[in-house]
């Protein structure tokens, strides 16, 4: 056995993000792991590469075994000694350098020269000859034809990939590399070409952990597929006894066989009977609704998110759920639409163009936006609560003013401290009052004056981002019910982005999922959970799409 | 096919444009060719070793060393010491350096440790740091020398009796490198003219047909500056180079690929003040008068000038920008006082150019700096975009 894991666990903060993982490696083994976003995949990394993040909240449980000998890495270089080798999902290449020199990066060849005795190794000089001989080993040893003298800003994508994994084969000594979705941004046949060197190298005895999420290629090329789902393994099973559509039901937690067409919320059982209601009644579908919000070919350039090509139409008094994974663009596309980012392609609201790349054009055609980054981009935080809700209004629309426009105004402090209290009242917002600072709220209540800030601009449409991100899980049920309610009430036409699936589909009326930077599929909320979930892990369903409508 | 003669001329502006103000000034200032290849090859021999001292903190991507005037105060020390005990000639200029270079070394760990603190920000931050400094050395020059630290020299002090006289007469180590190998090329009739005024057997002397007049090659500091290029280009191979090269380019990737990121930039810092400092005592020695308070003040500014008109940018500069720089820049210094004076009566206009076109290049050399990363923005979105769906 190459590698052993044995019982390890880890807790943040008292929030247990990993339980029980026990599963060994042997060497030239391909292992397939999988798991949605949060499943703990990038915890047991950690762990097995010592991060300091892991020490440094206070270690973790159980034990690592490699070779039969208990190890313990208090830093990533630690376990790149052990032979222990990791590809980066972005990547941690030098744009100006050649394939050799990324290669050998911090590893170079050097000649002997009689100044290193005096000083270091520094000052010797570079052998190029011997580096670049090493490096095109490297490369050939995947079975791909690079250039060692390529510069690294002028290859296509996937060929950086492949100087990556190159990377980590030149180290003479590692037998275990981790592979963090590899092909995530290699076209087909790159992801092909990938996929054969992989398994080239495991016939010579490294053994390959491969963590995708497009199943498909981990059924093809894994011998072993390891399922982690909200911490632990669900599953540890041969590659052939598992179909797609079993894995996909194992990460997202629902069997296939149970046709359940309202999910339950199992940490929030009030959510349920509200869902209920919601969905039955589905009042807005009667309404003869018109597109409120038309958005063409919308690409979106967001660090982390970037959008590529997206499309879709929301009805008006809707609420719209754009769901995906972390880093597929899901984020990109409100923040988008509101300008926040440099976007393009076209996006209509109630059949006018809206301007691109101009927050202040978007919040004057009625739209209202609460962030994601609610700390950042959503609060002021030292200021006071009637500040922040009333602050977009005063700014962008002109009101809790006193005075004439353009010549002398003042902030009326009297119908803001009204407003405030409003929604104090309204939503529950725990404060001492409205001149309270914003910054000294908890999550929830924060995240409440975000949604009143919105609300105070009286929106057509409203976009939300992870409305209940990091807020414990009665404040969730608040949160939500309130853009129910909201909806209901004024008849305002809702898109949430969400990275909770299972928030979504009890809130919305039709969800979206965004899948490396595209729309891979819309479905109506009471779609099954694997739908989405086959959705999200790159299987273009279109078929299933076709069949739920 | 436009487009790529379009970024030739972008890329290359600035010389393109002083090149042409050159081509303008030179006939309007009628100098003779013979004057003009002289005060060059003075000025290179003066100014080159400070502009090269720039290039290594470039490349480890920390932009323009604004704080190289550290280095600079640390040779100027040096100076007023061998000053002080009357060292003179070639010992006393390498007595200058050997003083000057632990200074320096502590002053770049100093400014190197502060731009580890301010990543990003290196530029400004270094200038503001040569203001501080030249605080901290107004007051040993001013305060403490002759006070507590014992000056013995009389004449080196104010008539106070504590504190650096303002102008110091460097007349002991005065041309000492430049005339370390004394060379003359003249033509063959003006070469016995200026053996006949210098006395013949101390130059070796090149003969040039059709030269006319002679010209004083300052030989000496050419080969100083000549072994300091090929220390660049020995630099650059090393594996300490190929490191700072890795960190100006991306910082995380050579910090996970396990370089020392921060010390690495503190060497490249250190390196560069040290060099500063030599450069400043090569300049003074060429210059022979140092004005105390005044001389570092704008070695840090025209450097970089210099620098920039040679087509350096703030990430990328090469040892030919530093002589193309320092040819066309002093050129210009050169030319154009007389040609405004033949011009508009005026020989002023010459020097309010200088420094309105020192300061003004630095600014758009940022600029277009900036304007260049924004064209490079641009297009790693097209290139993310894919060929769907943009407009």
């Amino acid at each position: 056995m190459l590698l052993q894991l044995e019982h390890i666990g880890k807790e943040f903060y008292g929030n247990r993000v990993l339980a029980d993982i026990s599963f060994g490696i042997e060497p030239g083994e391909i292992i397939g792991l999988v798991g949605e976003n949060g499943a703990g995949k990038s915890t047991l990394l950690n762990i097995l590469f010592g991060m300091p993040v892991i020490s440094s909240t206070g270690g973790y449980e159980g034990e690592i075994q490699l070779d039969g000998h208990r190890v313990h890495f208090t830093s990533p270089n630690q376990a790149l000694e052990a032979g222990i080798g990791m590809v980066h999902q972005e990547f941690s290449l030098i744009p100006g350098f050649t394939a050799t020199e990324n290669i050998l990066l911090n590893r170079e060849v050097l000649n002997g020269s009689s100044m290193s005795y005096v000083f270091s190794d520094r000052v010797s000089t570079l052998n190029r000859e011997a580096m670049r001989q090493r490096a095109s080993d490297a490369i050939h040893t995947l079975g791909v034809n690079i250039s060692p003298d390529m510069v690294v800003s002028e290859m296509p994508v996937g060929y950086k990939q492949f100087i990556e994994i190159a990377r980590e084969i030149d180290r003479k000594n590692t037998r275990l590399l981790f592979l963090d979705e590899p092909t995530a941004v290699l076209t087909e046949q790159e992801a092909e070409i990938l996929l054969i060197a992989l398994q080239k190298l495991a016939r010579q005895g490294i053994a390959i952990v491969f963590i995708s999420h497009r199943l498909s290629e981990v059924k093809t090329l894994c011998s072993r597929i390891i399922v982690l789902r909200d911490g632990r393994l669900i599953t540890d099973s041969p590659a052939e006894t598992l179909t797609t559509r079993e894995i996909a039901s194992l990460m997202v937690g629902r069997e296939s066989t149970r046709k359940e067409e309202v999910p339950e919320i199992s940490d929030a059982p009030v959510e349920t009977g509200s869902v209920d209601d919601t969905l039955n009644a589905a009042p807005k579908k009667k309404k003869k609704p018109k597109p409120a919000l038309k958005v063409e070919h919308l690409w979106v350039d967001m660090p982390g998110e970037t959008v590529r090509d997206v499309s879709f139409e929301v009805k008006k008094g809707e609420i719209f759920g754009i769901g995906g994974l972390a880093g597929h663009g899901k984020l990109g596309i409100p923040n988008g639409i509101m300008g926040l980012y440099p976007a393009g392609g076209k996006v209509r609201l109630f059949g006018r163009r809206l301007t691109l790349n101009k927050p202040r054009a978007a919040l004057g055609r009625k739209m209202a936006f609460v962030s994601e980054d609610r700390r950042g981009v959503g609060l002021l935080l030292d200021e006071p609560l009637d500040w922040n809700i009333t602050f977009t209004a005063m700014q962008t629309q002109g009101r809790f003013l006193l005075g004439i426009p353009f010549i002398f105004q003042m902030r009326n402090e009297h119908a803001m401290a009204k407003e405030t209290k409003k929604f104090i009242e309204s939503l529950g917002i725990k404060c001492t009052g409205p001149k309270q600072k914003a910054g000294e709220l908890s999550g929830g209540n924060q995240q409440k004056v975000c949604l009143a800030k919105a609300f105070v601009l009286r929106p057509d449409i409203l976009l939300i981002c992870e409305p209940t991100r990091g807020i414990d899980i009665g404040a969730k049920t608040l949160v939500l019910d309130t853009l129910r309610e909201y909806n209901k009430e004024h008849g305002t036409t809702i898109i949430i982005t969400s990275s909770e699936l299972e928030e979504l589909r009890s809130v919305c009326d039709r969800v979206a999922i965004v899948d490396k930077g595209e729309i891979a599929g819309i479905l109506p909320a009471s779609s099954p959970a694997e739908e989405f979930g086959m959705l999200m892990m790159g299987e273009k369903m279109r078929v299933a799409l076709a069949a739920t409508e | 096919m436009m487009r790529k003669l379009f970024d030739i001329i972008a890329g290359n502006a600035v010389p393109a444009v002083f090149i042409l103000i050159s081509a303008f000034a030179i006939p309007l200032s009628g100098y003779s060719a013979t004057y003009l290849v002289q005060e060059l090859l003075t000025r290179i021999g003066r100014n080159s070793f400070l502009i090269l001292s720039l290039l290594i903190p470039i490349m480890a991507g920390m932009g323009l060393n604004f704080g190289m005037v550290l280095g600079a105060m640390a040779g100027q020390i040096g100076l007023l010491f061998i000053y002080d005990w009357g060292v003179v000639g070639l010992p006393g200029m390498i007595l200058a350096c050997l003083i000057g270079t632990p200074i320096a070394i502590v002053l770049g760990f100093f400014c190197g440790a502060v731009l580890n603190r301010a990543k990003g920000r290196e530029m400004v931050t270094s200038y503001i740091l040569g203001f501080f400094i030249n605080g901290v050395y107004q007051m040993f020059v001013l305060y403490l020398m002759g006070w507590v630290i014992p000056i013995t020299n009389p004449t080196l002090l104010l008539s106070r009796g504590y504190g650096v006289r303002n102008a110091v007469s460097l007349v002991g180590i005065r041309g000492v490198l430049d005339n370390l190998i004394p060379t003359i090329i003249a033509g063959t009739d003006s070469a016995k003219q200026f053996i006949n005024i210098n006395g013949a057997g101390t130059f070796i002397a090149v003969h040039v047909p059709y030269l006319n007049g002679a010209i004083r090659i300052p030989l000496g500091t050419l080969i100083v500056i000549g072994l300091f290029c090929l220390f660049i280009v020995w630099f650059r191979k090393t594996k300490l180079g190929q490191d700072m090269r890795a960190i100006g380019q991306n910082q995380a990737v050579a910090d996970s690929a396990g370089i020392a990121v921060n010390r690495t930039r503190i060497i490249a810092i250190v390196i560069s003040t040290v060099l500063a400092c030599y450069g400043q005592i090569i300049y003074l020695q060429n210059m022979g008068t140092l004005n105390t308070y005044n001389s570092h003040d704008q070695a840090g500014m025209f450097s970089i000038a210099a620098l920039l008109i040679g087509g350096a940018s703030v990430s990328r500069a090469s040892i030919a920008n530093v002589f193309v720089g320092v040819i066309l820049f002093h050129l210009m210094f050169i030319v154009a006082p007389m040609a405004g004076k033949n011009l508009v009566g005026e020989a002023q206009i010459g020097e309010y150019f200088r420094v309105f076109v020192s300061y003004g290049i630095i600014a758009i050399a940022l600029v277009l700096h900036a304007w260049k990363r924004n064209r490079e923005r641009e297009a790693a979105r097209r290139s993310l975009r894919g060929n769907k769906g943009g407009e």
